[in-house]
């Protein structure tokens, strides 16, 4: 179990500001297990209706790309500019494209 | 957290010309991106010094909770000091995403070795301060706060934009809280005044010395850590806070205060520096209480963090023996840094608003 000098463990908190929306992340805190972490994200994070759902998860389970946004992870989808609707010449006169 | 892609090395000055070119975009550092040594120990020694000025300034409002003339006051002033504490959270929070432990930080705390507002010195003699806390502290600490929501270090933006919602709220309490006194008796009139009297100055201080004294200032702007001097907030305070004070029908304790045409604000006259300095090294009225509080408060703790971490190794081993899987199912230990995850924050891109509304 991953432990501050504290003995608790970090997680994220992922909040769904309401019906229709992503889970977003807002933020992290410590607790000593996962009901803890739920009830502590509750209090720290929706004091003022901010969601109607949310997800706590442990930081160390989860898996990230390099920190650097612009490294070679990402570059497979650099040069496919075919992939967006713009790349298409479609003449102004057809109705509904 | 786990990384799953290796970066190749970056040389430094690479490394260094991005920082730089992500700072001048008005882009964010984020948690894990390279950043030199002395912009995170400067982000870190701000940060812990604003969460611990959250936690402690739950104190000199504390003293009044139990003794709240209605239970109307009471039901605010208590979301408020709650408010505070959360505060303190989001702030530890971004403050750990550059690699400090929350448990270290508090440790300083309690140690003296960090520091937080000098503000929080001063005792809150009657009901009225915590109205004026309400309108000058907060509206003093919405003038420095809002501005930091678009600090370069993205955690701590992020959590700025979270805080100075929330500060709105403190602000306009306070100042309802001193209306209705001020429709009351003599008395509580008087009783509104003597708390401006002692709060105004020391509201002041809480925008740091003058640029002249404030040496690291041109450094924290050069980084997009702060966006104006000490000496620009604290007029901008000033000029939103005299026409409340008029409204408000008080007096701010400032013979030299008088507009000034030319300029479109108003003049007023200097704090007392040197008591700036005594209170920040330990000589105010309430030093010793507020870090003995916060220590007592820290040691009598101590069981309830005990008893929750045994009881979810208790939890555990109990599921563990459920699911038939006996040896380690923990997961491997990772160092207290983290990083949160995605670009997305609940809110977007924040606007500059004047009073934080």
């Amino acid at each position: 179990m991953t432990e501050s000098k504290a003995g608790w463990p970090l997680y994220e908190v992922f909040v769904r500001p309401r019906r229709g929306l992503n889970h977003v992340h807002v933020g992290s805190l410590h607790a000593s297990d996962d009901r803890m972490a739920l009830l502590a994200a509750r209090d720290l994070y929706t004091r003022r209706n901010e969601g109607v759902s949310l997800w706590v998860v442990r930081s160390d389970a989860i898996t990230a790309s390099t920190p650097d946004e612009r490294d070679p992870f990402f570059e497979p989808s650099g040069d496919k500019v075919y992939r967006h609707p713009t790349f298409y010449d479609i003449p102004e006169d057809v109705p509904h494209i | 957290m786990v990384t799953a892609e290796v970066a190749e090395a970056v040389p430094a000055q690479a490394q260094e010309d991005r920082f730089e070119a992500v700072v001048a975009a008005e882009q964010r550092i984020e948690p894990r991106d390279w950043m030199p040594d002395a912009y995170r120990a400067t982000l870190i020694r701000q940060i812990a010094q604003h969460a611990h000025s959250e936690i402690i300034g739950m104190q000199p409002e504390g003293n009044w909770l139990t003794r709240a003339p209605s239970l109307r006051r009471k039901a605010i002033l208590l979301a408020k000091a709650q408010d505070e504490a959360g505060h303190g959270l989001y702030l530890y929070a971004a403050a750990e995403t550059l690699g400090v432990d929350r448990a270290e930080l508090t440790e300083k705390l309690i140690s003296g070795r960090q520091k937080y507002s000098s503000i929080f010195n001063y005792p809150t003699l009657t009901f009225a301060d915590v109205g004026v806390i309400g309108w000058l502290v907060d509206g003093a600490a919405i003038c420095n706060q809002v501005p930091l929501c678009r600090c370069s270090y993205g955690p701590y933006a992020r959590a700025m934009v979270r805080i100075c919602k929330e500060e709105s709220f403190h602000q306009r309490q306070g100042y309802e809280l001193l209306m209705t006194l001020m429709r009351g008796t003599d008395a509580q009139r008087r009783m509104v005044q003597d708390a401006v009297d002692r709060w105004w100055w020391p509201s002041l201080m809480m925008f740091g010395p003058p640029d002249a004294d404030s040496p690291n200032t041109a450094r924290s702007m050069a980084w997009r850590i702060k966006r104006h001097t000490n000496d620009e907030l604290r007029r901008r305070f000033v000029d939103m806070t005299v026409p409340q004070a008029e409204h408000l029908g008080v007096t701010l304790p400032d013979p030299e205060l008088r507009w000034n045409e030319e300029r479109g604000g108003w003049d007023f006259g200097e704090p007392d520096w040197s008591e700036l300095t005594r209170v920040i090294h330990g000589q105010g009225p309430c030093n010793a209480q507020r870090v003995d509080r916060r220590r007592a408060a820290h040691e009598d703790g101590a069981w309830v963090r005990e008893a929750a971490v045994a009881y979810a190794a208790k939890r555990r081993a109990e599921q563990s023996a459920e699911s038939g899987h006996a040896e380690g199912t923990e997961r491997p230990a990772t160092a207290g840094q983290h990083a949160p995850t995605g670009e997305h924050t609940e809110h977007g891109e924040h606007t500059e608003q004047e009073n934080g509304k």
